[in-house]
């Protein structure tokens, strides 16, 4: 099984992070992973995305040009991606920023407004963890006790005190019900 | 029967290469007697550049390094940063280091690297046969400068004590001349005081030479000297620009 | 094998060289391979190494030289015009045989260019991008394991036949990140170094490390004893990786990040009925010209694959030596080849080989 992962959005979403995290739950999960960040600009405010790979055999090739999940974070990420995502794929779309839904049939999608729900919970920097959440609720790419685990390797100790509230997060996510 | 001359144990026994009335062979007498009478010939590194020292390491008996343009500061950086307790001296000319190598003197200065550096200034580029030079005087002759240096077309000449002398990272910076006896023991004082800054780890230190380029001059070599006495020294106005009251 | 680490490329580089007793780095920034100074910059001065950020590009090539000289380990990164900027660094190294090792994280050019991965620097890091008759070996990883164990491996080579070293990656190689697992211990080599200028300390003659030869005959007798190094280096250290290379009929020649993407075409081809196998360059200089001897029995062509407009291409023509024909799929400017182009390009030519 290999999972071919596209997350995108405005620099400063926690896009790379979020990447980060699949890949080190994955490879915790003893996967072969590989995360490819989008660098330059774009970490100021830009687009931003990252490419994770996780798979039961060596990784092939870091760099993608289809994906079987899609987490995107601002419309032109999905007008973008949207046409990459494999038949029967899945994309996860952050509805409090993105104003529709996919146009594809052959694609499932979850619309989820992690980054209202995030602020409700007080910090906006949750969104991206709601949304991991439901992808890994749908497609169970990483195991949620090496999720954890990948927080405390992943933030910095200045961080650690959110984590339980990160997987408080990642719970709303997982079990966010849609449509 | 009494020697009363020889030749530094740190300088090889064999004839130089520089023309009659140059002021290299004195400056590197200088450096050899340093090394020397401080005993540090056994760690000491050179670093050789670009112009007519370029095989100063003919001469000095030390190990040395040969470094491309201007870059013998740099050079010098790694070696002693490799070695901090090695000795480390660089010796440039007035082309190699006032302009190829601008970038790299400023910074080592401004590093306060460990490190001393032999600034010859002849006011002209003598291995490439004359031409203009940072530090040519206003009106002087070269080859490129044929109708002499003209400000509003070729700039003024750079006086690099002062220049470096503005930075917080030299300890001891120092211009002497090789003119005359008087200023050759000067110039001796000063280039073992380079050094023992350097032993001591006080920071960069820097003796500029005023010198002579007698064949690119087109003077002999005793007019050669009094242009350094009578003229260079009105432009370049010798003592010690950093470091004055250090104590080594 | 010891601890795993999930890593990114730049750190992978870092790490492995101060595991290979690289306790000196002088560099200057640009991007994309930043991240191995910032490593550099927060772990030498806690081994006992030193971090500078030199003025310049210029300066800190220098800098390499004059620790290199003392038979130091040491090494610089950059990045395209940054390593343009160290081209005079590099012959004078290669003049004076003063090992180092350099890594060149590749960005699209000419001139600033872009910061996206390219593969165009290949001609400037094989050819020689200095002045004189001078080749530096030059390494391909393509994966963050690789750029470890390659980073490692270049310190043993450079220190074992007195040459620069370049560890050559393009830039999704050093922003990648990937499971890195460590050796416990380097296989470390470190030959003596009596050459080096380290003060004689009046025991020994004076040691003098230098590239000028004024006189012709001895200037073309220091270029000849070099150049029978390198035969040595052609001899002995070529590298490479096949791949499904037993009977395929086309090969796709490619390094790097570009081989992990022809990699992943080649099953997808398999499927088609196109026989397709790999043939991976590590050492790009020398270029291993017995990696194609190898497999000419069964191919019956061969396809280079760069994110350059054809560099690595006349090496591979000049291997196959007019024996086959030879295709060839560049993008430039940091875009990267597509796995759909490829196959494409091999579909076209199986079409036109029948």
């Amino acid at each position: 099984m290999t999972h071919e992962i596209i997350l995108a959005g405005f620099g400063g979403q926690g896009i790379l992070s979020a990447g980060r995290l699949l890949a080190q739950a994955g490879m915790m999960d003893g996967k072969q992973v590989s995360w490819l960040p989008s660098y330059g600009p774009e970490m100021r405010g830009g687009t931003a995305n990252s490419s994770v790979v996780i798979s039961d055999k060596p990784v092939d090739s870091p760099v993608l040009s289809n994906a079987s999940a899609l987490i995107v974070m601002n419309k032109p990420s999905l007008d973008k991606f949207e046409a990459w995502v494999d038949k029967d794929g899945i994309v996860i779309i952050d509805s409090s920023i993105v104003d529709r839904d996919v146009k594809r049939k052959d694609i499932e999608s979850f619309l989820i407004p992690a980054t209202k729900i995030a602020s409700d919970m007080g910090n906006t920097a949750y969104a991206n963890i709601i949304l991991l959440g439901k992808l890994i609720q749908e497609r169970q790419i990483v195991t949620l006790e090496n999720f954890e685990k990948a927080l405390y390797v992943v933030l910095p100790p200045k961080k650690h005190h959110m984590i339980p509230e990160e997987m408080e997060a990642l719970k709303i996510g997982m079990n966010y019900a849609d449509k | 029967m009494a020697i009363i001359f020889q030749k530094p144990k740190a300088l090889k026994d064999t004839s130089m290469h520089y023309c009659p009335g140059c002021t290299h062979g004195i400056a590197h007498r200088l450096v050899a007697e340093a090394l020397d009478e401080l005993e540090i010939e056994g760690r000491t590194i050179g670093i050789a550049s670009v112009g007519c020292s370029y095989n100063s390491y003919d001469y000095f008996g030390c190990d040395m390094i040969q470094a491309p343009h201007g870059r013998a500061p740099a050079v010098a950086t790694g070696v002693k940063r490799s070695k901090p307790d090695s000795i480390v001296f660089t010796y440039q000319g007035d082309g190699d280091l006032a302009a190829i190598g601008t970038g790299e003197i400023v910074h080592a200065a401004a590093r306060g690297e460990k490190i001393t550096v032999i600034f010859i200034n002849n006011t002209i580029y003598g291995m490439t046969s004359g031409q203009m030079a940072p530090t040519t005087l206003l009106n002087q002759y070269s080859t490129t400068t044929p109708y002499g240096r003209i400000a509003d077309l070729h700039g003024y000449p750079i006086k690099v004590c002062e220049l470096l002398a503005t930075l917080d990272g030299p300890a001891y910076i120092e211009r002497a001349s090789l003119a005359d006896v008087k200023q050759i023991k000067n110039a001796k004082k000063a280039v073992k005081k380079a050094f023992q800054v350097q032993m001591a780890g006080l920071g960069f230190s820097m003796v500029e030479l005023l010198s002579t380029c007698p064949t690119n001059w087109g003077l002999n070599p005793l007019e050669s000297m009094n242009r350094v006495k009578d003229e260079l020294v009105l432009h370049y106005p010798l003592g010690v620009f950093k470091g004055e009251s250090l104590e080594v | 094998m010891g601890q795993k680490l999930l890593m990114k490329g730049n750190e992978a580089i870092a790490e492995a060289a101060i595991r290979a007793g690289c306790l000196h780095y002088f560099g200057y920034p640009i991007t994309p391979q930043t991240e191995i100074a910032h490593y550099m910059a927060k772990k030498l001065p806690k081994v006992g190494g030193v971090f500078l950020q030199a003025e310049s590009e210029v300066a800190a090539i220098n800098m390499v030289y004059g620790a290199g000289s003392t038979g130091t380990r040491v090494m610089t990164s950059s990045s395209s015009p940054g390593i343009s900027l160290k081209q005079e660094g590099l012959s004078y190294l290669a003049g004076s045989e003063v090992p180092a090792v350099v890594v060149n994280i590749v960005r699209g050019g000419p001139g600033l260019g872009g910061i996206q991965p390219a593969q165009s620097d290949y001609f400037q890091a094989t050819k020689g991008g200095g002045h004189g008759d001078y080749k530096q070996i030059v390494l391909a990883p393509s994966s963050v394991q690789e750029l470890y164990e390659l980073t490692v491996e270049a310190f043993n080579l450079a220190d074992r036949y007195r040459i620069v070293v370049m560890v050559m990656g393009d830039g999704i190689l050093g922003q990648m990140m990937e499971v890195v697992e460590f050796r416990d211990k380097e296989p470390i080599e470190r030959p003596d170094a009596p050459w080096a200028t380290t003060g004689h300390g009046c025991e020994r003659s004076q040691n003098v490390i230098t590239s000028i030869h004024l006189s012709p005959a001895v200037l073309e007798k220091m270029n000849l004893s070099r150049l029978e190094k390198y035969k040595q280096i052609e001899e002995k250290e070529c590298r490479y990786e096949l791949f499904n290379d037993e009977d395929a009929e086309f090969f796709i020649v490619a390094y790097g990040t570009v081989a992990r993407i022809a990699k992943s075409v080649i099953e997808t081809a398999r499927q088609e009925g196109l026989n397709v196998g790999l043939i991976r360059p590590v050492t790009l200089w020398p270029f291993p010209r017995k990696a194609i001897d190898k497999v000419m029995g069964t191919a019956k062509a061969f396809l280079t694959v760069e994110m350059s407009a054809g560099q690595m291409l006349e090496d591979v023509m000049l291997s196959v030596c007019g024996r086959k024909p030879v295709y060839f799929h560049g993008r430039m400017g940091g875009m990267v080849p597509a796995k759909e182009d490829i196959l494409q390009k091999l579909r076209e030519m199986k079409e036109q080989l029948g």
